[in-house]
């Protein structure tokens, strides 16, 4: 099954009325990548993360993982049986981290691998510890969420989507509402996420880490994806130029904020 | 004022006043199962319960509780519904509490930040366990307060019921100005006994909201 590419996106379309927000977009993703995937605000880049778990359904086009079509057309009843086994196998990152706050730390991440899997109390408090030991957040497993710093929160929220199993791993901007001094910390998460080979989609701001961390950068604008490559020939040697206008104001922000 | 009077027939007012309990105890607990009820057809996703459901909520908050009071008590028995005084009141008043509770509840779940579901969708969870484990108990959290307001004014409303002679405080309170032609102090006393009701209802809604609240 090597030639079959692990995640598929084809001509995705997807339109709010009149307003295209993904123009015929096609693209894969392969086994144990890990994928940037930038642009200007309103581009599109959020809907297309949230089209591969059908989160925002697409109006056309086909999303597949692993040979099997997460976004199938079918009775409802069938969709959600269907869809709800495809997401067990997709973990995804929020923005706003969109952790339970009536759950202690513990219990968001026990909360699904019990109910969904069966996991009894004592398999389930086991898997906890480890996956929050694996983002740095055993010592505060008893805590609940509004106790955590932006951070912490960010990286429970990581450790919630990995005790699932999941094959493939979403981020939709995971850093950008933290304060800037608790950005590494989720970061290098992410970056031991993809030293364990991952495959990760990450929508991001930040393009030190996209060059860092990612094995391919995919640069969208108004729906399309304008180009896409290693992060050396995106950043250094961009060939359109929407994705020199793009880097330039961007770096240009950085200098700003830096100064 | 006549202190002496109010030490006679005050024994008959606190009889009065367990009745007015248990109308409101009766009343609030059907309202709060018509406002689950509504609020569940009000976020249904089938549009004709939604109709239904929003229907409910306009009729009733949308005519005087004591009208509804007298269709039912008065003009009930000419459709084929017998009641009592006392279940017309319970019926009556509960069903019109419960359309203020559909959308006090209603308003609950929505204020839940969209997020909350849509995490719990992502991890694999369907509709109703993302409703059941992620949505509903932060809902109840914020809906205790706002359904305290609800029950304040119920507690207040069994008056109304007095209107179809059910002996309970407000009637009471009536009766025995009639015999002793002292208006004030009946209704004084009346009125402290309900004061002493929804004081202590208070206290126990917000108890209960203390209790629940996070850290
Ligand atoms: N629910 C929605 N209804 C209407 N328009 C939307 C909705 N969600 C997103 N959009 C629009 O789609 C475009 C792309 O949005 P998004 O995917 O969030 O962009 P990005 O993540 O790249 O900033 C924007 O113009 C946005 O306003
Ligand atoms: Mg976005």
């Amino acid at each position: 099954m090597t030639d079959t590419p692990f995640v598929q996106i084809r001509h995705a379309q997807k339109a709010y009325g009149e307003l295209e927000v993904l123009k015929d977009i096609s693209l894969t993703v392969e086994r144990g990548e890990i994928v940037a995937i930038i642009g200007p605000s309103g581009s599109g880049k959020s809907t297309l993360l949230r089209a591969i778990n059908d989160l925002d359904p697409l109006t056309s086009g086909e999303v597949i993982l692993e040979g099997v079509q997460v976004n199938k057309q079918l009775p409802h009843r069938q969709y959600e049986k269907h869809i709800n086994e495809m997401r067990q196998q997709i973990g995804m990152v929020f923005q706003h981290f969109n952790l339970f706050p009536h759950l202690t730390v513990r219990e968001n991440v026990t909360m699904a691998p019990k109910l969904l899997k069966g996991l009894s109390s004592a398999d389930a408090d086991k898997l906890a510890e480890e996956q929050l030991a694996h983002v740095g957040m055993s010592e505060r497993i008893d805590y609940y969420p509004s106790q955590l710093s932006g951070g912490q929160k960010q990286r429970v929220a990581i450790a919630r989507a990995l005790a699932m199993k999941p094959k493939l791993m979403l981020f939709d901007e995971a850093t950008s509402a933290l304060d800037p001094e608790l950005v590494e910390e989720v970061n290098l998460v992410m970056k031991k996420l993809a030293e364990e080979h991952m495959t990760m989609i990450i929508v991001t701001h930040e393009m030190d880490f996209a060059a860092s961390v990612c094995d391919r950068v995919i640069f969208m604008d108004g729906g399309v994806v304008v180009e896409e490559g290693p992060p050396s020939v995106v950043f250094q040697n961009p060939t359109q130029e929407r994705t020199q206008n793009f880097l330039r104001k961007h770096l240009a922000q950085y200098a700003e904020g830096a100064k | 004022m006549d202190i002496d009077l109010i030490l006679r027939v005050y024994p008959y007012f606190l009889e009065a006043a367990v009745v007015t309990v248990e109308l409101s105890v009766l009343t609030i607990l059907l309202g709060l199962i018509c406002g689950a009820l509504g609020a569940a057809a009000r976020l249904s996703r089938f549009s004709f319960v939604r109709f239904l459901g929003a229907a409910y909520v306009s009729v009733f908050r949308g005519t005087p509780a004591l009208i509804q009071l007298f269709i039912l008590y008065f003009g009930g028995p000419q459709i084929g519904i017998q009641l009592d005084a006392f279940e017309a009141g319970v019926i009556g008043l509960g069903v019109n509490i419960g359309a203020y509770m559909t959308e006090t509840m209603r308003g609950a779940i929505i204020s839940v930040d969209h997020g909350q579901a849509e995490a719990a969708r992502t991890l694999g969870l369907s509709r109703v366990q993302a409703f059941q484990k992620v949505v509903l108990p932060q809902a109840m959290r914020l809906m205790i307060r706002p359904l305290g307001v609800n029950i304040n004014a119920q507690i207040k409303g069994t008056a109304l019921v007095a209107a179809i002679s059910v002996v309970e405080l407000t009637y009471t309170a009536q009766r025995y100005i009639g015999s002793t032609y002292k208006p004030f102090e009946m209704f004084l006393l009346a009125g402290v006994l309900y004061l002493i009701i929804i004081t202590i209802t208070g206290k126990f809604i917000s108890y209960l909201d203390r209790r629940v609240r996070l850290p």
